[in-house]
Formats: structure tokens, C-alpha cells, sequence
């Protein structure tokens, strides 16, 4: 189970978090040297490439032997799960600053990127941690970056309004969680998930008891993931935070919740899986019907995918309830797809709504004439979200009801078709307008910087390699999910 | 040997990516990629049933590539007798839908780009042999039709017609999904491969649980009542050419799926629910014959009369017997060029006159000779006159309509339907057509021609083509039945050895 | 040559097709020319024709220049070509009135090519029929006939050829509806539609075999009166005959002259072919109803036939009038089975069919005579024609008795021997057949008095030109046929009559 590692080996294994870091340190100094100058782009170069650097050294270095290690007296795990989740955070964080090069107010500010960088940084720790405080600090380290990010433009009302909102939310949700933590401490006298999960076993708790922490400790992770009930703070924190910002909330910062979600479970509940896999599938089924539902009525598009990634969650969530390993790489997979997907839809969102001014779906008509690749791009990433071939979001879905088939849940199996087919009639509405309703504006292009372009690119690359060439990312899904899982 | 199943697959696809980088304005360009790949495609899928070994019989034209092993899917193509009729019936609709829309002015890249993907789908599906593969390939189909409908179709209905049509069509892929997945792990192999699930041997509770999914769910992509009403809407909205894709081929890649991954994969539970299907589908022919006899418009009366049609294949289905297969095979490959050829006129007499409304129109046999006489050679199938294709499949069904012994279950009383009642009341369906069929070819291209339509055009070289090509067929397989009905019986034995042995 | 002569009823089948399709590249202006080759084709086909009843082996049993093909194995059913002594009879007729129908077609000047290519492709659905000897085969050229006519009523018409095609084709359809689930029995029980199979198959099915949970006899029972009902609309038999006086009256001529002369023909000769070989039991039980039938069309045929003013219309109830006598014929024939009575009444209505074919096919061609220079069918408006027309009046005249039955023409003939033999079989409908036969003479002579005799009606006077050379090239094969049949009937009879007897029923 646990192989004694040597400092080296050790520091090694989070070469990613000192990279990030490294590099967060460097772009602060950046920062303040190049105070001064007229056009600073090459802070938002510098934080990309630095970050795909550390992306390349850390796959060449700092990967997961074939059976996992603890590290850091059992603070962290390097196992295949960490690692890849990891490579995802800091994947995302990479598009993410492409992305927001496209934005005026936010890409010749130094702290929004070392803010990310943070967030990110709590986000690999988050995904690797297999101690209660460690999870907390790694969870507090992501979280209070992305408040002040989703306030970053201050200027804007609507930004320091979801801001706020998130730091309340999000805060007291932690507060809850941190209370769950406590009894779980107190129960069985360690932070060690696997202790724990020991401990809860061998000590005759009550079951209403560890109910009621596992009730807890699973507020702060649904609120992470923004899953009914703790959802509300999304719609309105996605639609005022800067527009890249409300990309990296819906993609990674849910991804490392996932991560969080599905190690604690797996790990430390082991025994009361038949509860909360049904406590689980109802969040699911909520999520997905909640999210659904009210995105069919939206108009403002930011809203729209705000609710969509509520329901999104719901469908990753089935994957969860499963409860099996299955399950786990479907969720995993799934959780891969969304992010390119997720982050192409808010990109395209980013230059549409200063292009035109606007996030309204009625902006958006005429794109296709306008410039049908960026058309095209967003037809991608909506089918993807609904869920349709050759996009990835098809073998997502596949293989989470496929989970929950397999194991007997066919309920919600259909629950989940049945949203499918709800949201895939609101994300055809959205590309009835793009394709079919005119504006006077069409003959203006659209012009995007090069950065931007490049993740976008990147994205649908993404979108449409993992909606075709499935194998080598199931395969990591599935080592990923087998971590997760084996102690 | 050269891959000619993956060759007809990807032609379109290339041939879609490529339209869609090159330049809007391009036009010409756009037009003859478009065509060549049709053209290649049509070569390629004639060859194909050229050379198919009907001796030899089974899946013929294999190809395997691994595609994500740790799941047991794998890239795997084959035709055999039933499927390879179709593969060339789609060769044919997709040609003449592209000559058919040589004229488009509006967006034409869009346009041309997104019918190679419907081509590219429905060739997939055709030729899969594996259960991952057929699904992916038979939803791939979605953005295009909803996009061609929504975009070039009937402003006056179809944002309606495209999205009920979408929806409908997804409803039923995802359930047909499901029933797919319980399939996958029922059979304990965990191969998505049809081949390897054909053996699996699922237990009959199991097979008549999960049969109404598969089945059900693609068939409501062939129309089966009462899951029916987005054809005649969303072929009434949707351009010419997808009208005729949608109604002469798609409709038979929902009936074809239903075949492939709920009858063959499932006997039992086939037999089980065939008092339901046969049920249905006469349903559909007499149902759907009235209420074309009904319309105004004249587009609405060939999509209802697809309903009607697909019945006669979901009825073969339901005969589980080998007439009944063989017709359904044969009529599968008729109405898709018969209904290929009745958009196609429509879209003709629409494109000049702007108008369907059979009381306004008349005598344009005068104008469009050569539409009317297309018009009405396919009128001739669709009524099942001898001498025609639509009666070399016809027949065979009706034959084993008398021959089905649906067992109705227990909680019905668990006696049998007559084939017989079936077979007399089908046949009523006949005799509608006939009429409707009659009365709106009169209407449409006799009689006395209106004042406002008297400077109508002729239509255009490919367009005369196209009918000439799907008519030549038509009476072609009239006439020599013999040659596709010893194809398509091939495929059938092969079905009947899977329903006998169960 | 082997080829041709091995090949010969194909030939004659599908040869005016061919002329059809080679008419479509013709050139649609040059109308001569189109007229023409359409003639040359069909006096070909009939020369072949000829060539066959040269060859014809009237003492031979069963079914001779028999071809057949693998065609629609799926179904086992062939391409089984084959003609006895009856069907014989029948295709001369039809090759015989399809090149006289075209030549009275000249007259026809708008969308001459359609027309002649519909004309030709009838020709094959009729003569497929009597060449059949698969009852699928039979099936599709049953079908394949009526679209042709359909359209040749519809859009060469009179006034109201939209009602009387769409009313003819559809009664038709739905008679054959009944057809096609009759043959998809048979075949279903059988396993196979190859007709001289059946022949030994079909009459002999074990009682034990049962289809549907139905007893044999009630199969067959069902399959009998399908099978009957198709072929009575087509005969047609009272009261399946409504679709008939419209049909015939609006068609152009010639559409009438192979309506009544052909197409009629092909119900009666489906009551010979199946009906009695495949069904004797129950054609011997129902016999007594088609006679009383039979006699009903004679009587209410002529009676109708008396009270018309359309002269068209009087000569297609006329038809019913007479094929009243095939059917008598016929239902004595299925009654008697065996004696020599039957014999008689069945060569007098195989020679009836024959003869009926020509006397109708001559006197609708003559009202289209008078049609094309008066532009008026109403008897009331004729008048006195003789005196204008003389020669046309002694033709109408001839051809009128022919159509009448008069002694030393072809049509006393028939009609002498179905009566003979029919009359120790029925009595009762033969007598009052006679009834009939007294009316015919009354509303023929009643026309031809309308028409030929009295005042000349002014407004014709230089309107009537005589009848021309063409016309009478038409009109003259048929009135020395009716009068070669007339004094020398063993001409026909001898082949006919070996068939019968030969006829196993």
C-alpha cells in the first residue's frame, strides 16, 4: 500500500504544483518590472507556454509508477488519477489564458493570471489529497483565487455582484464541509481517508450519524459542482464573472471537484455505498432535470450554459453513482470531454460578446454568415454537450448510462435520456438562431486575436479527437478510475 | 482489395470537410466535389453489388480495425444481401439528390458540406457490424438534418417540422440506445461486435424485455404509428433533396437497424412482440393511405403516403418469415427510389410554381414532360402495379402476411392473428393509393393549366437525369425481379437460421 | 433463326414494346412516319402470328411453342409462355384488331406519339395474358393492360373521360384485388404459380391440408369467387358492368375497338383458362347463377341497348348483350362438364369471343366514322346518311347484321351453338336468351334505321364525305372475316373445337 519514498522522488512527484508555483512567482515579477509598458500580451504568452511546459516535464518526469504511491506523510497520492486530472487543471488553465487574451480588461493584468495560476495549484493538490486538511487547504486554495477572479472586473456591476455571491456561497458551504471534517476526525480519530474509512468500519457508529456527516461533507463537494441543491450560486456567478473566468469555474474548478468527490467516496465511505449511491443518483437526477428545465427558458446564452453545466453535472454525477469503476472512467472521460467542450463555448462566447456587446442568444444571429467558423465551432460545442456524434460528449454520456445500466439503475438510465433529449432541444434553438435568423450586421467580421484562435483550435481539435479516436483517452480515464478505487 | 465499404463511407466525409474550407464564393468548386464524390460513391456501391457473391452468401467486404479494444469496439464494416441492395439504393438517392439541387443559390457550401454528411451516415450505418459503430454512424445524422431542414426548408413550417424531426429521431436513437447498452452487458462478452452478439443467446425474459427498446426506438426513425407524425411534417419542410434522403433512405435506416440490432440480435423476443408489430404496421399502411387521400398539399400526400409504405416493410418484419423478409427487403430498396422520385417531382413543380396546393395546379404535363411521366411511373410502384418494382415487393410480403402466426401473449388471451385478416385489410391500403395516387397525378399534371403558370420552365438537363436513372430502375426491377430478389433471399436465410434456431 | 423460331410467342409479346420504345426517339413531328412504323410493327407482329397458326398443331394435347425462364425464383414463379387452341384464337384477334385500331387511329392529330406508344405497350399487356402460363405472369399482364387504356381514355377522350377512365381503372383494380389475394393463396398453399402444375395440383389437394386454420374446400371456395368476381367485372358480367357503357363511350375509337374487341375478351377467357380447370367442383355448383346471369346480360343489354340515343353507347351495351352469350356458354360448359353439350356451348362462346371481337371492334369503328364528320353521337340528329354515304351505309348495314347474329355471317354461328348447347343444360335462361336475342334485332335495326334511313337531316348535307380508302382498309378484314367464319365456321372451329375437347376440366 504505501511505498516509503525519498525526499527527491517525493519532490519530483509535485514537479506540477512547484511549476506552477515557479511560475506564478515569475509572472508576478513580470508583472512589476513591466508595469510601464503600453502592450504586455506577452504575459498571457508566458503564462500559457510556462504552463504547457509544465505540463510536458511533469508527463515526462513526474508520472505515476504502476502502483501508486503516498507522499508527503500521507498528505498526497501519486497514482494515475491525481496525475491526470492534474494534466486537465493544468490544460484547462492553459486555454483558459488563451482565451482570455481575447478579453481587454483582464489580459494586461498580471494578477489574474497568478490568481489562476493559484487556483490551479490548488486544483492539482485538491485532485491528489488524501488527508482531510490537506483536502481543505487544497480546497480553500482554489476557491478563494476564483472569488477574486469572478470580481475581477471591478468596473462592472455584475462582476463584483457574482463575486460576492460566490465568496458567501462558497464559503459557507466550506464552513459546512470543514464541519463534516471535524466529525469525521472525531469519529475515528485521523484525517487519513483510508484510515477513516477503516475507522468507520470497525467502530459501531451510528448510521444516522455518519449520515449526517456524510451529508456534510457532501454539501461543500456538491456545492464544488455546482449540483442541485447547491446550485444556485452558478447561473448568476457564470453570468457576471468575466466571461473566460465563468469557462474555468464551469470546467475545471467542477473537474477537481469530481476528483475530490470521487476519491472521498470511494475511499472513505467504501461501506455505506448502497446510501449514498442513491443519495447521489437523486442529486443526479435533480441536477439534470433542474438544469434542463430552466435553460429551456433562458435567453441570455452565458445563463444558458450556466444551467447546462448544472445539468451536465447531473449526467457526470450518474457516472459517479455507479459506483464502479466503470462508472468512475466514464465520469473521468466525461469530465475530459466537457472541458474542451465547456471552454470552446465560453471562448466563442468571450469574442461574440464583445465583438457585439452582448450575451443575449438574439446577438448571435446571422453568425453563420458572419463567419461561419465560428459557427461551426460553436455547433461542435453544443452538439458535444447534447451529447451527439462525432463530438465528444457522445461517448461521455455513453459510457455513464452505460455505468448505471450496467448496474441495474436503469431509471436512471432514462432519466438521463430524457434530459438529453430536453437539452438537446435547447442547444438546437441556440443553432436555429446562429444559422438561420439574419441580422444587419453581417457582413462586419468577426476579428479575435491569435491567442484566442489557437485555444479554440485547440478545443475542437480536442472536441472532435475525443469523439473519434476514444481509445487512448478511455484507457486514461480508466487507469485514472482504477486509482481512484484501488487501495 | 481494395476497402470498398470504408471507400463509399468516407468519400463523403472527405468530400464535406473539404467543401467547408473552401471558399463560400466558390461555387463551382463546391458543386463538382460534391458530385464527384456522389459519382465515386455510386460507382463504388454498384461495383459493390455487382461483385457480391450471392453462392457464397453471409457478410462479404469485411473490414476490422480496433477502434477502442478496452471496450470491445472495433471499426467493423460488411454487407450482406439485405444490406447491400440498400447500399446501392443509397448510392442512387444520393446522386440524383445532389444533381436534383445543382441550382441551389443560397449558401451552397452549407448546403453541399452537410449532404455528404448525411451520405457519409447513411452509408455508415449500412455497413456496420458493430453495435458502437452503427449507433455513432446513425447519429451522426442529426446536425445535418436539422440543420438543412431549418436552414434551406419551407420557411412556412420548418423550424417546426426541423425540430420535431430532430427530436423524434433522437428520442427514438437514445432509447434504442439503452436497449443497446443492456445488450452490451447482457451478453457477458462485452464485444459491442453484432457478429459475436449474434451467438450471445440471451435468455427470453431478457430478450422480451429489451426488445420494444431496439426495436421501437429505430423504428420510429421508419415510421412506425403512431411514433409517425414527424415524417410528413419534417419531409414537407426540408429541401427537395433531403426530402428525398430523408423519406427514400433514412426512413430504411431506422427499419434497417431495427432488423439488424433487434431481430437478429433478438429472436425470441422478436417473436414474442410480433403480434405488436404486425398490429402496427397495418396501422400504418390504411392510416397512412387515408390520410394522405386527404391532403391538399401536394408534398403532404407523398409523406404520408412514406408512412404508409413503411408500414408494408415493418409488416415483412413482423411476418419473421422468408417471404415476408424478402419483401421487405425488396420494398426497402423500391420506395427509397419510388419516394426518391416523388420529392424530386414535387420539388420540381414547387421550385416554378411556388406553390403545392393541388387545387391551384394542373397541366403540367404540358410544362415538365418528363416530371410527370417520373411522377407517374412512381405512382405505378407506390400503387403496386405489376411490372413495377413496388410490386415484386409487395407481393412477397402479402405472401408472408398469410403465412405469419403472431402469438398473441398471455395477458391477451394468448391466442394467434390471423395472417389472413392482415393480409385482406393491407391490401385496402392498396386500393387508396391507387386512388389518391390517380387523382393527384390528374389533378397536378392534367387538366386545364392555369393562367399564371403558363410561363413555367421546363426542367433541367440533371434533373431530367435523375428521374430517368431512378425511373429506369424502377421498371428495370419490375420487370427482371431476378435481379435482386436471389440477393436479398440470401440475406433472408441467413435471418431465418438465427429466428429458427432460437 | 433457331432463335426466332424457338422464341416465337416472345417475339410476338414483346415486339410491339420494342417498336414503342424505338417510337419514342422518333421524331413526334414527322406524324406520318410515326403512324407508319406503329402500323408496320403491329402488321408484323400479326404476320408472325399467322406464321404460328401455319405451324399450329390443333391434335396435339397441351400447350404448344411453350417457353419458359427462370424469372421471380424467390416466389417460384417463371416466365411460362405457352398457347393451346383457345388462346390461340385470341391472340390472332388481338394481332389481327391492333393494327386495324391503329389504322382507324390516323385521324387522331394531337400527341400522336403517346398515343401510339400507350397503343403498342397495350397490345403487350393483352397479349401477355393470353400467352400466360404462370399465374403471376398472368397477374402482371392483367395489370400492365389497364394503365395504357387509362390514359388513352383519359386524355384522347370525349367529354367525359376523366369520370369514365378513373371509374374503369378503379373497378378494374378493385377486381383484381381480389385476383392477387386469391393467387398469393394458391400460391402459399401450393408453393408454386406454374400453371400446368397447378392444373394437376390445385383440383386435387388433400382434404387434410388446411391454410389459416381453414378447412381445403372453404381455401378453395374463397379463391373461387375471387377469382370469379375479377373476371365477371371484366367479362362484364350483370351487375359488375356499370364501369362498361362509360368506358366504351368515352374512349377514342380505337381505344373502344380493343376495349370491346380485346379487353372483354380477357374476363371470359380467364373464366376458360382458371376458373374451370382450377375450380370444376365449385364451377359445377354455381353454374346455374353465371347462366342466370348470363341470360340477364343478354336480356338487360339489349333492352338498355334499345332505349339509348347515344349510337356509342348503344353498341357498348350491345357488347354486354353479347358477351351475355360467352357467359351462358361457359356456365353450360361448367355444368355439363364432360358431355358433349358442353362442348358445344364452349365452342360456341370461345367462337363468340372471336366473333364478338370483330363485329364490335367494326361497328365501334364505324361510329367513329360518322363521329368524325358530324362531331355528334345522338341518333336523333342523324338521319338519311344512306342516300349521302352509300357505301358506308351498306358497310354499316353488313357489319350491324354481323353483330346481330344474322344467318351466313360468323355471328350466328357462335351464338347458334351456345344456344344448342345450352339449351338441354338451362333451359329456362336459354329461352329467355332468346327474349334477348329478339331485342338485339330490335335495337340494331332500330339504329340503323335512325341513322341510315329516312329524311337527311340538313345541316349534314355537305358535311358527309363518303367513306374514305383508309376506312375501309380498316372495316374490311373484319366483314370478310364475319363472312368466311359465317360459311365456312370449320375454319376456326376445327382448331377450337380440338382444344376443347381437349380441354380437361
Amino acid at each position: 500500500m504505501t511505498t516509503t519514498v525519498e525526499i527527491g522522488p517525493m519532490l519530483l512527484a509535485i514537479l506540477p504544483e512547484i511549476g506552477l508555483v515557479l511560475l506564478a512567482a515569475l509572472i508576478l515579477v513580470l508583472d512589476l518590472v513591466t508595469r510601464a509598458r503600453t502592450n504586455r500580451n506577452f504575459l498571457g504568452w508566458i503564462t500559457a507556454t510556462g504552463l504547457v511546459v509544465i505540463g510536458v516535464l511533469s508527463a515526462v518526469f513526474a508520472q505515476p509508477g504502476a502502483t501508486p504511491a503516498v507522499i508527503w506523510g500521507g498528505m498526497l497520492r501519486l497514482d494515475n488519477a491525481g496525475f491526470l486530472f492534474s494534466m486537465l487543471f493544468i490544460s484547462g488553465a492553459a486555454l483558459t489564458v488563451l482565451f482570455a487574451m481575447e478579453s481587454e480588461s483582464i489580459r494586461e493584468r498580471g494578477e489574474f493570471y497568478i490568481l489562476l495560476l493559484v487556483s490551479t495549484l490548488g486544483m492539482c493538490l485538491m485532485a491528489s489529497a488524501t488527508d482531510l486538511v490537506m483536502l481543505y487547504l487544497a480546497i480553500e486554495t482554489t476557491s478563494i483565487p476564483l472569488y477574486a477572479l469572478a470580481v475581477f472586473v471591478t468596473v462592472d456591476q455584475k462582476s463584483v455582484e457574482s463575486g460576492i455571491k460566490y465568496l458567501l456561497f462558497g464559503a459557507m458551504s466550506s464552513a459546512v464541509m470543514l464541519f463534516g471534517f471535524s466529525f469525521l476526525y472525531g469519529f475515528t480519530g485521523t484525517t487519513n481517508i483510508s484510515n477513516i474509512a477503516q475507522g468507520l468500519s470497525s467502530a459501531s457508529i451510528p448510521l444516522v450519524a455518519v449520515l449526517a456527516v456524510l451529508a456534510l461533507v457532501l454539501v461543500g463537494f456538491a456545492f464544488k459542482i455546482s449540483a442541485v441543491p447547491f446550485h444556485f450560486w452558478a447561473p448568476d456567478v457564470y453570468e457576471g464573472s468575466p466571461t473566460p473566468v465563468a469557462g474555468f469555474l464551469s470546467t475545471a474548478s467542477k473537474a477537481a471537484g469530481f476528483a475530490v468527490l470521487l476519491r472521498v467516496m470511494f475511499v472513505a465511505f467504501p461501506g455505506y455505498s448502497s446510501i449514498w449511491t442513491i443519495i447521489v443518483a437523486i442529486m443526479a437526477t435533480a441536477s439534470m432535470f433542474v438544469g434542463n428545465l430552466l435553460a429551456l427558458t433562458q435567453k441570455n446564452l452565458k445563463r444558458l450554459l450556466a444551467y447546462s453545466s448544472i445539468a451536465q453535472a447531473g449526467y457526470i454525477l450518474i457516472g459517479v453513482a455507479a459506483d464502479t469503476q466503470f462508472g468512475a472512467s466514464g465520469a473521468v472521460y466525461y469530465l475530459m470531454a466537457y472541458l474542451v467542450t465547456n471552454l470552446a463555448a465560453f471562448g466563442i462566447v468571450t469574442v461574440v460578446g464583445r465583438v457585439i456587446g452582448s450575451d443575449e442568444i438574439s446577438a448571435y444571429a446571422g453568425l453563420n454568415r458572419r463567419s461561419p467558423g465560428l459557427a461551426l465551432a460553436l455547433l461542435a460545442a453544443l452538439l458535444s454537450l447534447g451529447g451527439i456524434q462525432p463530438f465528444a460528449g457522445f461517448f461521455g454520456k455513453l459510457l455513464v448510462f452505460g455505468a448505471a445500466i450496467q448496474q441495474g439503475m436503469l431509471w436512471l438510465a432514462l432519466v438521463g435520456i430524457l434530459n438529453s433529449i430536453i437539452g438537446l432541444y435547447y442547444y438546437l434553438t441556440v443553432l436555429k438562431v446562429v444559422y438561420t435568423y439574419r441580422s444587419e450586421e453581417e457582413a462586419r467580421p468577426m476579428l479575435s486575436v491569435p491567442g484566442w484562435k489557437v485555444a479554440l483550435v485547440l478545443c475542437l481539435v480536442g472536441i472532435v479527437t475525443l469523439g473519434v479516436v476514444m481509445a487512448p483517452f478511455y484507457n486514461l480515464s480508466t487507469a485514472a478510475a482504477t486509482a481512484f478505487g484501488v487501495y | 482489395m481494395l476497402p470498398f465499404l470504408s471507400l463509399i463511407i468516407f468519400i463523403p466525409m472527405a468530400a464535406g470537410i473539404i467543401i467547408l474550407l473552401l471558399p463560400a464564393e466558390r461555387r463551382e468548386w463546391i458543386r463538382r466535389t460534391a458530385l464527384a464524390a456522389v459519382v465515386l460513391d455510386l460507382l463504388l456501391s454498384a461495383w459493390v453489388y455487382a461483385t457480391y457473391n450471392i453462392a457464397a452468401g453471409g457478410y462479404q467486404f469485411l473490414e476490422q480495425l480496433p477502434w477502442v479494444p478496452a471496450l470491445g469496439i472495433s471499426y467493423h464494416v460488411g454487407v450482406d444481401g439485405i444490406s447491400t441492395p440498400l447500399v446501392l439504393m443509397a448510392g442512387v438517392v444520393v446522386f440524383c439528390g445532389v444533381l436534383i439541387s445543382w441550382n441551389v443559390q443560397e449558401r451552397p457550401r452549407e448546403f453541399f458540406a452537410f449532404l455528404m454528411f448525411l451520405a457519409s451516415s447513411v452509408f455508415g450505418v449500412f455497413s456496420s457490424l458493430d453495435l458502437f459503430m452503427l449507433f455513432f454512424f446513425f447519429e451522426l445524422a442529426v446536425f445535418p438534418k436539422y440543420l438543412m431542414i431549418v436552414m434551406y426548408g419551407w420557411p412556412k413550417t420548418r423550424e417546426y417540422g426541423g425540430m420535431k424531426l430532430t427530436l423524434y429521431l433522437f428520442i427514438g436513437s437514445v432509447v434504442a440506445l439503452i436497449g443497446a447498452l443492456a445488450i452490451y452487458f447482457g451478453s457477458g462478452k462485452y464485444t459491442f461486435d453484432l457478429l459475436e452478439l449474434a451467438k450471445a443467446g440471451f435468455n427470453v425474459e431478457f430478450q422480451k424485455l429489451w426488445f420494444p427498446f431496439v426495436f421501437l426506438g429505430f423504428a420510429i426513425l421508419g415510421g412506425i404509428f403512431p411514433f409517425h407524425s414527424w415524417a410528413p411534417d419534417g419531409h414537407v419542410a426540408a429541401p427537395t433533396a433531403i426530402s428525398m434522403l430523408l423519406a427514400g433512405v433514412e426512413m430504411k435506416v431506422g427499419a434497417f437497424a431495427a432488423l439488424r440490432v433487434g431481430i437478429e440480435l433478438l429472436p425470441e423476443g422478436a417473436r414474442s412482440w410480433a403480434w405488436l408489430i404486425l398490429i402496427l404496421a397495418t396501422i400504418n399502411i390504411v392510416y397512412g393511405a387515408f390520410i394522405a387521400m386527404i391532403q391538399s398539399d401536394f408534398k403532404y400526400v407523398i409523406g404520408f403516403s412514406s408512412v404508409s409504405h413503411m408500414g408494408l416493410v415493418l409488416l415483412g418484419f413482423a411476418t419473421l418469415n422468408e417471404k415476408g423478409l424478402l419483401g421487405s427487403g425488396m420494398q426497402m430498396f423500391s420506395h427509397g427510389v419510388m419516394t426518391a422520385c416523388f420529392f424530386a417531382v414535387v420539388g420540381m413543380v414547387y421550385d416554378r410554381a411556388h406553390t403545392r396546393e393541388i387545387t391551384k395546379l394542373g397541366c403540367f404535363f404540358k410544362k415538365m414532360p418528363w416530371a410527370a411521366v417520373g411522377f407517374i411511373v412512381a405512382g405505378l410502384v407506390s400503387m403496386g402495379m405489376p411490372g413495377f418494382s413496388g410490386f415484386n415487393a409487395e407481393f412477397p410480403i402479402f405472401m408472408g402476411a398469410w403465412q405469419a402466426t403472431p402469438k398473441l401473449p398471455d395477458l391477451l388471451g394468448g391466442g394467434q392473428i390471423s395472417g389472413a385478416v392482415v393480409a385482406i385489410i393491407a391490401i385496402m391500403g392498396v386500393v387508396i393509393t391507387a386512388a389518391y395516387i390517380l387523382l393527384v397525378a390528374r389533378r397536378v399534371f392534367f387538366g386545364d393549366l392555369p393562367q399564371e403558370y403558363s410561363e413555367v420552365s421546363d426542367v433541367t438537363v440533371f434533373d431530367k437525369l435523375a428521374i430517368g436513372l431512378l425511373s429506369a430502375i424502377m421498371i428495370g426491377l419490375g420487370w427482371l425481379p431476378g435481379m435482386m430478389a436471389p440477393m436479398v433471399q440470401s440475406g433472408v436465410k441467413s435471418i431465418l437460421a438465427i429466428l429458427g434456431g432460437a | 433463326m433457331d432463335f426466332i423460331t424457338t422464341h416465337l410467342l416472345s417475339l410476338i409479346l414483346f415486339l410491339p414494346t420494342l417498336a414503342a420504345l424505338i417510337l419514342l426517339f422518333l421524331p413526334g413531328k414527322r406524324v406520318k412516319l410515326l403512324r407508319g412504323f406503329a402500323l408496320g410493327a403491329s402488321l408484323i407482329t400479326f404476320l408472325l402470328t399467322l406464321a404460328i397458326w401455319a405451324q399450329f398443331q390443333s391434335g396435339t394435347p397441351g400447350f404448344q411453342f411453350v417457353e419458359q425462364a427462370p424469372w421471380y425464383t424467390a416466389l417460384s414463379s417463371s416466365y411460362h409462355l405457352g398457347i393451346d387452341g383457345i388462346s390461340l384464337t385470341m391472340i390472332l384477334l388481338t394481332t389481327l384488331l391492333t393494327p386495324l385500331a391503329l389504322l382507324a387511329s390516323f385521324s387522331v392529330t394531337e400527341r400522336v406519339k403517346p398515343y401510339l406508344f400507350l397503343f403498342l405497350l397495350l397490345e403487350t399487356g393483352l397479349l401477355g395474358v393470353f400467352m400466360a402460363l404462370d399465374l403471376l405472369v398472368f397477374f402482371v399482364f392483367w395489370e400492365v393492360g389497364l394503365i395504357p387504356m387509362y390514359f388513352l381514355i383519359a386524355q384522347w377522350g370525349s367529354a367525359n373521360r376523366n369520370y369514365a377512365s378513373l371509374k374503369f381503372i378503379l373497378f378494374t383494380m378493385a377486381g383484381s384485388l381480389g385476383l392477387l389475394l386469391a393467387i398469393q393463396m394458391i400460391g402459399v398453399v401450393t408453393g408454386t404459380y406454374d400453371l400446368v402444375q397447378l392444373f394437376k395440383i390445385w383440383p386435387n389437394l388433400e382434404a387434410a391440408k388446411s391454410l389459416f386454420g381453414l378447412p381445403v374446400e372453404s381455401v378453395k371456395a374463397i379463391a373461387f369467387w375471387a377469382f370469379v368476381i375479377a373476371f365477371a367485372i371484366k367479362v362484364p358480367v350483370w351487375p359488375f358492368h356499370t364501369w362498361l357503357p362509360d368506358a366504351h363511350t368515352e374512349a377514342p375509337t380505337a381505344g373502344s375497338m380493343i376495349l370491346a374487341g380485346v379487353m372483354l375478351k380477357l374476363g371470359a377467357y380467364g373464366f376458360l383458362r382458371l376458373v374451370l380447370p382450377l375450380f370444376p367442383a365449385q364451377s359445377h355448383a354455381y353454374a346455374g347463377w353465371l347462366a342466370a346471369l348470363g341470360a340477364l346480360a343478354i336480356i338487360m343489354g339489349a333492352l338498355s341497348a334499345f332505349g339509348q340515343t347515344d349510337f356509342k353507347r348503344l353498341v357498348a351495351y350491345s357488347s354486354i348483350n353479347h358477351m351475355g352469350f360467352v357467359v351462358l356458354g361457359i356456365a353450360a360448359a361448367a355444368w355439363a362438364a364432360g358431355t358433349q353439350d358442353a362442348t358445344l356451348a364452349l365452342n360456341g362462346a370461345v367462337l363468340q369471343m372471336f366473333n364478338h371481337g370483330l363485329s364490335a371492334a367494326g361497328m365501334f369503328f364505324l361510329v367513329g366514322v360518322i363521329y368524325d364528320r358530324t362531331h355528334t353521337r345522338n341518333l336523333n340528329d342523324f338521319g338519311g346518311f344512306y342516300a349521302v354515304m352509300p357505301i358506308y351505309g351498306s358497310v354499316l348495314i353488313f357489319t350491324a347484321m354481323g353483330s346481330l347474329g344474322l344467318p351466313g355471317l360468323g355471328g350466328f354461328v357462335s351464338e347458334f351453338l351456345v344456344v344448342r348447347g345450352a339449351w338441354p343444360v338451362f333451359t329456362a335462361a336459354t329461352a329467355l336468351s332468346m327474349i334477348g336475342l329478339f331485342f338485339t334485332g330490335a335495337y340494331m335495326l332500330k339504329a340503323l334505321k335512325q341513322v341510315l334511313h329516312g329524311p337527311v337531316n340538313e345541316k349534314w348535307r355537305h358535311h358527309l364525305s363518303e367513306i374514305n380508302v383508309r376506312e375501309l382498309f380498316v372495316i374490311s378484314p373484319l366483314m370478310v372475316l364475319m363472312l368466311v367464319i359465317g360459311f365456312w365456321p370449320a375454319s376456326l372451329l376445327e382448331v377450337i373445337n380440338r382444344a376443347i375437347t381437349m380441354f380437361k376440366f
